[in-house]
């Protein structure tokens, strides 16, 4: 079991949807929390791509006189021990940790995909070799393996990316090989087989597409994984290093302050924990859309 | 077994990628402008000048009688170092795990059979508690119940008083999973027809869902616990930082820190032993409050 299985299986109880129908429920209709997530997305993503048009002031502007201040209506944040606004920095600092979520997400579903797709499509031998590799990796729990990772690669941005990547893919190998081997044994599959589509083409036409359609659902809900996870790694000094605007960075940074400069941790935090929620919930109603399409 | 030998593998054959020389990392690192002598004495005492092959053999030899090995920084054995470390961590990965069952218990029953918004409402608890990150939450916990309020120590004392927050902090994201599949297969339960048939014998609402329903909502979040426990570990690494609390996850960040790797690797080793350990009893736990075999929707096995 991994983080994703349990959100994935969560959402996605079988009933659900009918229950759903049953108390009037239109499934397209776009729902008080989508509309949320949504918004919240789109501040999130503006911030990633163009920080300066929500935040115009200079995120390494210091001001030594206005160190330390608390949140105000000059710096809705307040300001950190060399008088940079929190604001302007944790705006900027949403490129960097989306960045490094991105990619580590693209390293793990690209991996697991890979896995899963081996395993489910090349015979019984190769399944059960990639299923007791899979064990081995999962017996390497949650930090643990970024961190022997780590060990061998040494700290930073870019040891940190691949990590997080490495220690996601065992999870999504498995939803994957799942998803695939329920997609081989399902009745459209059959037919095909029964029309005598020769099975190269019943892979690439008919399995592969509908196995990796929901890649979507997986990367949205990943994505938030990732971030937490990198940020894990930043704070504990080994991601990326405090100068960076990284969020985990500022965190860890602010760490030292702690007893008198609260809103210098609180706040990157908070845009973390909205990232992992807002990808929660978009992951969330993008599978239910699916399912309803 | 057969897991804890790949392991085992696994973590030689890595450790053997770390660029430089082991027996300079011994000595201080790089820079550290050692003599080729005492070299030559670092890798003759830690058979660092033997074929790898034979390493490798040697070093399973060891992890097989239980010996793993010294630390290079600490200069003391990692098998007394680590378990003298394990305690911590297993009582609070034990408390962490009992507290969020509690949680999630009363969320789960809260939010059922009450309508639509308490349902919302409890999964949306859910989902934040779960996205929540310890070291995000362990901060706040400690400028509010610590600077604020003064009522609790920011860093953990040795009485239960120490222990409330980094328990809490554990507790909660762990809830939050635990919840989210809790009240699900709850729902399920709730509506299945054996509920029907024991309302119809005229038990009460509560007894359904504490006699019934229940027993069923429990199952596949016991089956979660393995991974339970080893996202607590994983979570012991940022809390003992946080809260300077003796434990394997402190003791495996510095080791990270310094590269100091045979305290790395058993570390590791004891984690992947204690997580195999729990998968098993976790198994055998369902197996025998639930006759049929579990399968998670997503058909994986838990």
């Amino acid at each position: 079991m991994s983080e994703l299985e349990i959100q994935l299986s969560a959402g996605t109880q079988p009933g659900d949807g009918d229950r759903a129908t049953r108390r009037g429920r239109v499934p397209g209709r776009v729902t008080a929390v989508e509309l949320a997530a949504g918004l919240l997305a789109a501040f999130l993503l503006t911030a990633a791509v163009a920080p300066r048009l929500l935040a115009p002031g200079d995120p390494l502007a210091i001001d030594p006189l206005a160190a330390f201040g608390a949140p105000s209506w000059s710096h809705l944040f307040g300001t950190d021990e060399s008088g940079r606004d929190i604001f302007t920095r944790v705006i900027d600092g949403a490129r960097d940790s989306f960045l490094i979520g991105l990619a580590a997400t693209l390293i793990g579903l690209g991996l697991g995909a890979i896995l899963g797709v081996v395993a489910g499509t090349l015979g019984a031998a190769v399944d059960f070799t990639v299923n007791r590799f899979l064990e081995v990796l999962f017996a390497f729990p949650g930090l643990l393996l970024a961190l022997l990772f780590i060990l061998v690669f040494g700290p930073g941005p870019g040891s940190a990316i691949v990590a997080v990547g490495l220690s996601t893919a065992p999870g999504y190998a498995r939803i994957i090989r799942a998803q695939l081997i329920r997609v081989r044994s399902s009745a459209f599959v059959e037919a095909a087989t029964v029309q005598g589509l020769s099975r190269g083409r019943i892979l690439t036409r008919h399995i592969l597409p509908n196995t990796l359609a929901p890649l979507l659902v997986l990367g949205t809900l990943g994505v938030g994984q990732a971030i937490v996870w990198a940020a894990a790694l930043s704070y504990l000094g080994l991601g990326a290093q405090p100068p960076a605007a990284e969020w985990g960075a500022m965190l860890s940074a602010g760490r030292t302050y702690i007893t008198s400069a609260w809103w210098m941790s609180f706040f990157p935090g908070l845009f973390i924990v909205l990232t992992a929620v807002c990808a929660t919930a978009l992951g969330r109603s993008i599978e239910r859309r699916m399912r309803h399409a | 077994m057969l897991v804890l030998w790949a392991v085992a593998t696994v973590t030689f054959f890595a450790v053997r990628l770390i660029p430089g020389d082991p027996a300079e990392a011994i000595l201080g690192g790089p820079g550290s402008q050692t003599s080729p002598e005492a070299l030559a004495a670092v890798r003759a005492e830690y058979g660092l000048d033997q074929p790898v092959l034979l390493q490798y053999l040697s070093q399973l030899g060891r992890l097989a009688t239980g010996d793993l090995g010294r630390s290079y920084a600490l200069n003391m054995d990692v098998g007394p170092l680590v378990f003298s470390q394990l305690g911590g961590t297993l009582i609070l990965a034990l408390l962490a795990l009992t507290v969020a069952w509690l949680i999630a218990l009363l969320l789960a029953t809260w939010s059922t059979g009450r309508g639509r918004l308490a349902r919302q409402i409890g999964s949306g608890l859910e989902i934040v508690a779960a996205a929540l990150p310890h070291f995000w939450l362990a901060t706040t916990l400690i400028v509010v119940f610590s600077v604020w309020w003064g009522v609790l120590p920011p860093i953990s004392t040795m009485d239960a008083r120490g222990l409330v927050l980094p328990v809490i902090t554990l507790a909660i994201p762990l809830a939050g999973f635990l919840g989210q599949v809790m009240r699900e297969s709850l729902t399920i339960a709730l509506e299945s027809p054996f509920v029907l048939s024991a309302r119809a014998r005229g038990e009460s609402d509560r007894g359904v869902l504490w006699r019934h329903a229940l027993r069923h909502a429990a199952l596949p979040a016991i089956s979660l616990s393995g991974w339970a426990f080893g996202s607590l570990i994983s979570g012991a690494v940022v809390v003992e930082t946080i809260f300077a609390r003796p434990g394997l996850g402190r003791t495996l960040l510095n080791a990270v820190t310094v590269r100091d790797v045979p305290v790395v690797v058993g570390v590791v080793m004891i984690v992947a032993l204690a997580y195999i350990l729990m998968t098993v009893l976790t198994d055998l736990a369902s197996r025998l409050t639930d006759p049929r075999p579990i399968r998670t929707p997503t058909g994986a096995d838990a």
